[in-house]
């Protein structure tokens, strides 16, 4: 069944186009305004229209928000910094701990096993504010309130879940024979599981590691919690730009545009892996 | 001595009991196929012997040195599954240099090595492909080159003609026996095709309701089962089995009384009678002379490679099957269809209807 008459083609290409501006016209106008001054977003009516200025990422770069004739340092860059420390580690550590756990629940049946992954997977289940008020207290008493160390040990909660219940999905579609007889060969343990369960996996463990980079450079509350400025990420950062002088539209706009780069780079960067799980298929050999 | 010993195993999962004191012994550089119905723990039985599994009970000894215990990779053997298991991830070379690289062998001899067992199994032009890419014919080679390259004293093949079409099914049966000659090994051939254990095995062990029933030469399983099951699992097409009674060194085959002079004087017992088909003759027009024989007619003549098969229904609706040559059948086909079916009292099998194990008549 093939549709490859012209105006047929036509009519899927400006549906695909008004469903992508649906979708996009938000980000769209988001980067619109990261190159506008305040009093152009404030227009009324808005027009798309205007002079473009580089004074918002200027100021976000310099680390000084000037409105209202006063100046305000603030630290975007190290509140992106930050973001992408506590990110990349806590789904370093997650990988370090959640890889060899879901190996572990995908082929060996121990007592309370189910129950222990359910346990994991239900941190998922309560709302964060339940804990973060005993978090804070026993925070401050251990020294972990404001420390790098302590987020990434909160960020397991949404980081470890994620990755063992995803890896462990893909860890059962690798056929035991392959492993079998990889230690038949003679290779120990833990090279069938290196060099055999973890590559055959690997389509499954970089899109869970995708998928909890993501959840948690979004991370808000936990973060506005449990740290200071030091080592808040860009999600508590932008709460600067609500000065006492007025919103900062331009740079939160900016600041915005910033801080989604370097997640889309990455699921650019981790798109081949992907696309190799697809391509890859059932893995039966 | 015996390079292999399985003695006395025992394995069940939950209340499901596979094996009960399974034993064999295999001789040095023997083949043995293992040939019994699917579903009787044959895969179970290699898996137990390459360490997968751990037997509940008894002792497995490769070479004199008992390996219950032991992970797979300490066993020294080498094993082709049903399922190929080739990594996908790695080239057939890779695949093939596996056991290689597990025992630290120096790179120009893994190549060297790889090139050369590759070569006798004429996959030497795909060892770049990915396992993705070969054929299941080269699949299989493939995996048969990794269990035989690091020249593992046991080999333990699982079927591994069970998924490749007809043609090359054949063509391996032809070849397999001197690969294996090739490279020394003592082999436990696993399958479910009778001619394939025919043709492969120097010995046959049949296994049966968690042992093996009957170990031998494969002429002896065909010609002299110990057992029902044996007698059906070998023939093609099967064994003729009929209820009766041995009552005073008589049988009856369908109300036909054949006299067996070994049996004479023993008590009167039920019986299962068996023939081979082709030991049952077939007689038209007189031919049959002054002996007696059973009265049939010719239901259908079914061609089987140079042999022809016959249906035959008695008067009672009883079916007999018998093979003759198919120049016979051609001039059966063409005859009248009343015939009279011959059958020596010498070749009848005769079983015990309870246990099913064999009544000697000799």
């Amino acid at each position: 069944m093939q549709h490859t008459s012209w105006h047929w083609r036509l009519f899927k290409g400006i549906c695909l186009a008004l469903i992508s501006l649906f979708f996009l016209f938000p980000i769209l106008w988001v980067l619109l305004m990261s190159f506008q001054t305040n009093e152009d977003i404030l227009r009324v009516p808005p027009s798309p229209f205007f002079t473009p200025t580089l004074d918002n990422y200027r100021a976000l770069i310099a680390g000084e928000l000037t409105g209202a004739g006063s100046t305000l340092k603030i630290a975007y860059m190290k509140n992106i910094w930050n973001s992408f420390v506590l990110s990349a580690c806590s789904v370093l550590l997650s990988l370090l701990l959640g890889v060899p756990a879901a190996y572990a629940f995908a082929r060996y049946r121990f007592r309370l096993g189910e129950n222990i992954a359910f346990t994991l997977l239900s941190f998922r289940f309560a709302p964060p504010l339940l804990v973060l008020l005993p978090l804070l207290l026993y925070f401050q008493d251990l020294g972990l309130y404001d420390t790098y160390f302590g987020l990434i040990w909160v960020y397991q909660l949404i980081t470890l879940p994620l990755i063992l219940w995803i890896v462990r999905g893909y860890f059962e579609d690798v056929s035991p024979d392959i492993e079998h007889a990889y230690r038949i060969d003679g290779h120990s343990w833990l090279r069938s599981f290196l060099k055999i369960a973890v590559p055959l996996a690997r389509p499954g463990i970089a899109a869970a590691a995708l998928l909890a980079f993501i959840f948690a450079w979004n991370n808000f509350v936990f973060a506005l919690i449990l740290g200071s400025s030091d080592v808040q990420p860009v999600t508590v950062g932008a709460l600067a730009f609500i000065t006492a002088s007025g919103i900062q539209y331009g740079q939160i706009a900016a600041g915005l545009v910033l801080s989604v780069i370097p997640t889309f780079v990455l699921a650019l960067v981790m798109q081949r892996y992907l696309v190799e799980g697809l391509s890859l298929g059932a893995v039966k050999g | 001595m015996s390079f292999l010993i399985l003695d006395r195993l025992t394995k069940s999962f939950g209340a499901l009991k596979i094996f009960d004191g399974l034993s064999l012994s295999v001789n040095r550089g023997e083949t043995v196929a293992i040939c019994s119905p699917s579903g009787s723990g044959k895969t179970l039985l290699l898996r137990l012997i390459a360490g997968i599994y751990e037997p509940d009970a008894g002792e497995i000894v490769i070479d004199g040195r008992p390996v219950t215990g032991l992970a797979p990779d300490a066993r020294g053997i080498g094993m082709a599954f049903q399922n190929f298991a080739l990594y996908p991830h790695l080239s057939a070379f890779e695949n093939i240099a596996s056991p290689l690289r597990a025992r630290s062998v120096a790179a120009p001899e893994i190549e060297r090595r790889v090139r050369r067992v590759a070569e006798i199994l004429k996959i030497g032009h795909v060892l770049q492909h990915l396992p993705r890419e070969l054929s299941n014919g080269q699949k299989q080679r493939t995996a048969l080159a990794r269990a035989i390259v690091a020249d593992a004293r046991l080999l333990l093949l699982d079927d591994p003609l069970r998924n490749v079409d007809a043609k090359l099914r054949y063509e391996m049966r032809q070849e397999l026996p001197r690969v294996l000659r090739e490279f020394e090994a003592t082999v436990l051939y696993v399958t479910q095709d009778f001619r394939e254990a025919m043709a492969l095995g120097q010995r046959i062990g049949v296994l049966c309701d968690g042992g093996f029933v009957q170990v031998d030469r494969p002429q002896r399983i065909y010609s002299d089962p110990s057992t029902i099951e044996v007698a059906r699992l070998f023939g093609d097409p099967t064994i003729n089995l009929y209820d009766s009674q041995l009552a005073d060194g008589v049988v009856s085959l369908l109300g036909l009384g054949l006299a067996l002079p070994g049996c004479a004087g023993a008590a009167r017992r039920p019986c299962r009678v068996a023939v081979r088909p082709e030991h049952v003759q077939i007689a038209v027009n007189g031919e049959a002379g002054e002996r007696a024989g059973l009265p049939v007619t010719i239901e259908a003549v079914t061609p089987l490679n140079q042999n022809a098969v016959l249906l035959l229904h008695t008067a009672a609706g009883d079916e007999l099957l018998a093979t003759t040559t198919l120049q016979r059948a051609e001039a059966l086909a063409c005859g009248p269809r009343e015939a009279v079916a011959l059958v020596r009292p010498e070749h009848l099998l005769l079983f015990d209807r309870a246990t099913g194990a064999r009544i000697r008549t000799d």
